[in-house]
């Protein structure tokens, strides 16, 4: 037993940080939102360059082997970095056109078709399962969409409605064709919702790390009534207490990415115990920060309004707090 | 990254398990806060000490068995499930024996530490005092230098176990000069029986004789009771402060144990019960087994050569809060029944959560207040500046 992340995953989640830090990735979601696209598609191209999506899309489709440590480990620097764009959809359609494909031939077709550009970083994939909306349908090369045991796969979308997080751009899809249909589909779809769940935790965690350190720094520069923010005591026990929320959330994530990779019996429960931790830790974490940055933390124009306004559709995305602790207690 | 355990942990679970299973009493044992309890805990741990598991980590020479922090963990997950009774000799052995390990002598250490392990002598401590609870470092009771050791004075409080317990560990004042609080303070050993001790047993909040407090009137404690150097008690005592509200005291087995009890406890529950109370449920369960798991990354992180720093802090505030959270809950599915004592007619049949919930209450407020927890994560983890409390 040795519960650490290996000297190669931590270079891994350095190089990765160390490239997102550089790659102006705020001003790239200030456009996304715009429903501009190119300068995320091209962040996209980096990623995928890092080898991220790889990670989702097994060697015989010229990926690295569906790798969910790994993958965990890059979700909380996509998290960390704000990234906008379908990325958790993108390959969660991974594994269930892989899962799809060892199932049978029309899912074959599709699996050697999409996988090896998504590895590449050429397609970019948006999956609706048990959702109205598909989230960035409009930047997408292709939406599938399942409901019950029935895929389907398109590429048209209704209008981009308005919501929270403006770069996370939802609308419902349209039409197309169906894909498969059958037991295997729904297989194939509680496997990708499990990735899903875990990608989504992994991006809560980074994103709560990331507004801890933005409001640990504020707090010690800005001083009110002549001393530190950062030296009240109500302050510190706020930042105390979002510290410990992402650290305890933290061993849950990797334990679930873990149990994904093992196949465990008991993944479905874990990923579920680790999406709702973390998911309430990055969101407490973001009304945290908003607070104590107070009044200029509630402007758009801070970019850590980018970190805030993704906390809450993280916590709920691919299964609420509420829906988790459902999953944990059906044992 | 891996959460699997080797053949020799398996093995090492495998055998805690047969050894409980054959072992952990059938009758739950009375209540260790009464002196009827107190007898039968401790008869309790010379059974455990007798096949080497009451201290387990602990080198062989005096009997453990060297266990690894990650046997540990597993022996305290195997122990709890078996419904073990609690440990009457922890605070001897979680709070004073690090201690004697780090800054004691061989004498100490061959003298002391085999007692403790049998439950012979069983130990309490003697940090509080009426103006001094979470802020030790204003201690008041004195050590005075006597030929051949010292004489101590004054009064300790909030002493858990003192009122049945054979001996006692603590910080005095022998130098009143010195410019800061933290110095000048001496850690010694003393005999509740000795002449110039006085114990008066406090009723706790559940009514138990469970505190006590001291009152020392020249009682003489001879050098070979002082641990470490003199006038250095403060450094000395930290490093059982680190242990105490870090993972040594509550190992999460303790949680996890509780948590599963309290998940049985919901699918019994009458139909109707509140939906709502199984979300927290859900989130004992979960936060038992986050718990769990940041130990397993700790103890990897010290079998690596890491240390812990003031990670312990973390610790604390979770398990502390973990247990109330957990115990509240289980008071609420009860119903009418979560009222009742332990000691009613009528008290539920499956699991001590009244006395569970009056522990835990206590949580938050001993070993540092989780208000000075949240103070040494936010200025030693995070590093925000100090201030005014």
């Amino acid at each position: 037993m040795r519960f650490l992340r290996t000297e190669e995953q931590r270079e891994f989640a350095r190089a990765l940080d160390g490239m997102l830090g550089a790659s102006g990735v705020p001003a790239a979601a200030r456009a996304w939102a715009a429903g501009e696209h190119k300068p995320g598609r091209a962040l996209w191209a980096r990623i995928a360059r890092a080898g991220v999506f790889g990670l989702a899309v097994p060697e015989r489709h010229a990926g690295a082997g569906l790798l969910p440590v790994e993958l965990t480990v890059a979700f909380v620097e996509l998290g960390r970095h704000a990234v906008p764009g379908p990325v958790v959809e993108t390959v969660a359609s991974a594994a269930f056109l892989d899962r799809l494909g060892e199932a049978g031939a029309a899912g074959a077709a599709a699996a050697g078709e999409w996988l090896p550009r998504i590895a590449a970083g050429d397609a970019v994939l948006s999956l609706a399962a048990g959702a109205p909306y598909a989230l960035d349908a409009d930047a997408a090369d292709a939406v599938l969409v399942v409901e019950g045991d029935t895929v389907r796969r398109t590429d048209a979308h209704g209008p981009v409605q308005p919501s929270l997080d403006p770069a996370r751009r939802l609308s419902r899809p349209l039409g197309g064709t169906v894909l498969a249909r059958g037991p295997e589909v729904s297989a194939a779809a509680a496997h990708a919702r499990d990735l899903a769940r875990l990608a989504t935790a992994a991006q809560s965690l980074g994103l709560g790390r990331a507004l801890l350190a933005a409001t640990v720094a504020h707090v010690k520069q800005r001083t009110q009534f002549a001393v530190p923010l950062g030296s009240f005591q109500a302050v510190k026990h706020r930042l105390a207490d979002a510290l410990l929320a992402l650290e305890l959330a933290e061993p849950l994530v990797y334990a679930a990415a873990l149990a994904v990779a093992a196949g465990a019996r008991s993944a479905g429960r874990e990923v579920a115990a680790a999406k709702a931790a973390a998911g309430e830790a990055g969101y407490v974490t973001a009304r945290t920060a908003l607070q104590l940055h107070g009044a200029v933390g509630y402007t758009e124009e801070l970019d850590l309004s980018l970190w805030i306004r993704k906390a809450r559709p993280l916590r709920d995305a691919w299964g609420t707090p509420t829906e988790c602790r459902a999953r944990v207690l059906a044992g | 990254m891996d959460l699997g355990f080797s053949a020799a942990e398996h093995a090492f679970r495998d055998e805690a398990r047969s050894w409980l299973a054959g072992h952990v009493p059938a009758v739950p044992l009375p209540s260790l806060e009464t002196a009827e309890g107190f007898a039968a805990h401790r008869e309790w741990e010379r059974t455990l000490f007798a096949d080497r598991w009451s201290v387990v980590t602990w080198p062989e020479e005096h009997g453990g068995r060297g266990a690894s922090l990650v046997q540990w963990l597993l022996f305290e997950e195997e122990y709890h499930a078996a419904g073990a009774p609690g440990r009457v000799a922890q605070n001897g052995i979680s709070l004073l024996a690090p201690t004697l390990f780090e800054h004691g002598t061989d004498e100490q250490r061959a003298r002391v530490l085999p007692p403790m392990a049998s439950g012979d002598v069983v130990w309490a401590q003697a940090w509080s005092e009426p103006e001094a609870g979470s802020d030790l470092a204003s201690l008041r009771s004195t050590a005075t230098r006597t030929p051949g050791g010292w004489l101590l004075n004054g009064q300790k409080t909030w002493s858990s176990r003192a009122a049945f317990a054979d001996r006692a560990f603590g910080l005095f004042r022998s130098d009143p000069d010195t410019a800061r609080p933290h110095q000048g303070l001496t850690y010694l050993m003393f005999p509740l029986d000795a002449p110039g001790v006085t114990v008066r047993p406090i009723g706790r909040l559940d009514g138990k004789p469970a505190f006590a407090e001291l009152f020392l009137d020249d009682v003489f404690v001879p050098d070979a009771d002082v641990i470490g150097e003199p006038g250095q008690g403060w450094r000395v005592a930290m490093s059982t402060a680190g242990n105490e509200r870090g993972l040594t005291l509550r190992s999460p087995g303790r949680y996890t144990a509780a948590a599963e009890r309290l998940a049985a406890l919901w699918r019994t529950a009458p139909a109707g019960t509140d939906p709502a109370l199984g979300g927290r449920v859900a989130d004992a369960l979960i936060g038992a087994r986050a718990y769990q798991l940041f130990a397993y990354a700790q103890a990897s992180r010290l079998a690596a050569g890491h240390s812990l720093g003031a990670e312990p802090s973390l610790n604390k505030v979770c398990w502390s809060e973990l247990d109330l959270a957990l115990h509240e809950t289980a008071l609420e599915l009860l119903g009418p029944y979560g009222a009742l004592s332990d000691e009613a007619d009528e008290a539920p049949a499956h699991g001590s959560w009244a006395e569970g919930y009056t522990f835990a209450l206590a949580g938050p407020i001993y070993a540092g207040t989780n208000e000075i927890q949240r103070d040494i994560i936010a200025e030693r983890l995070l590093g925000l500046p100090k201030g005014r409390r």
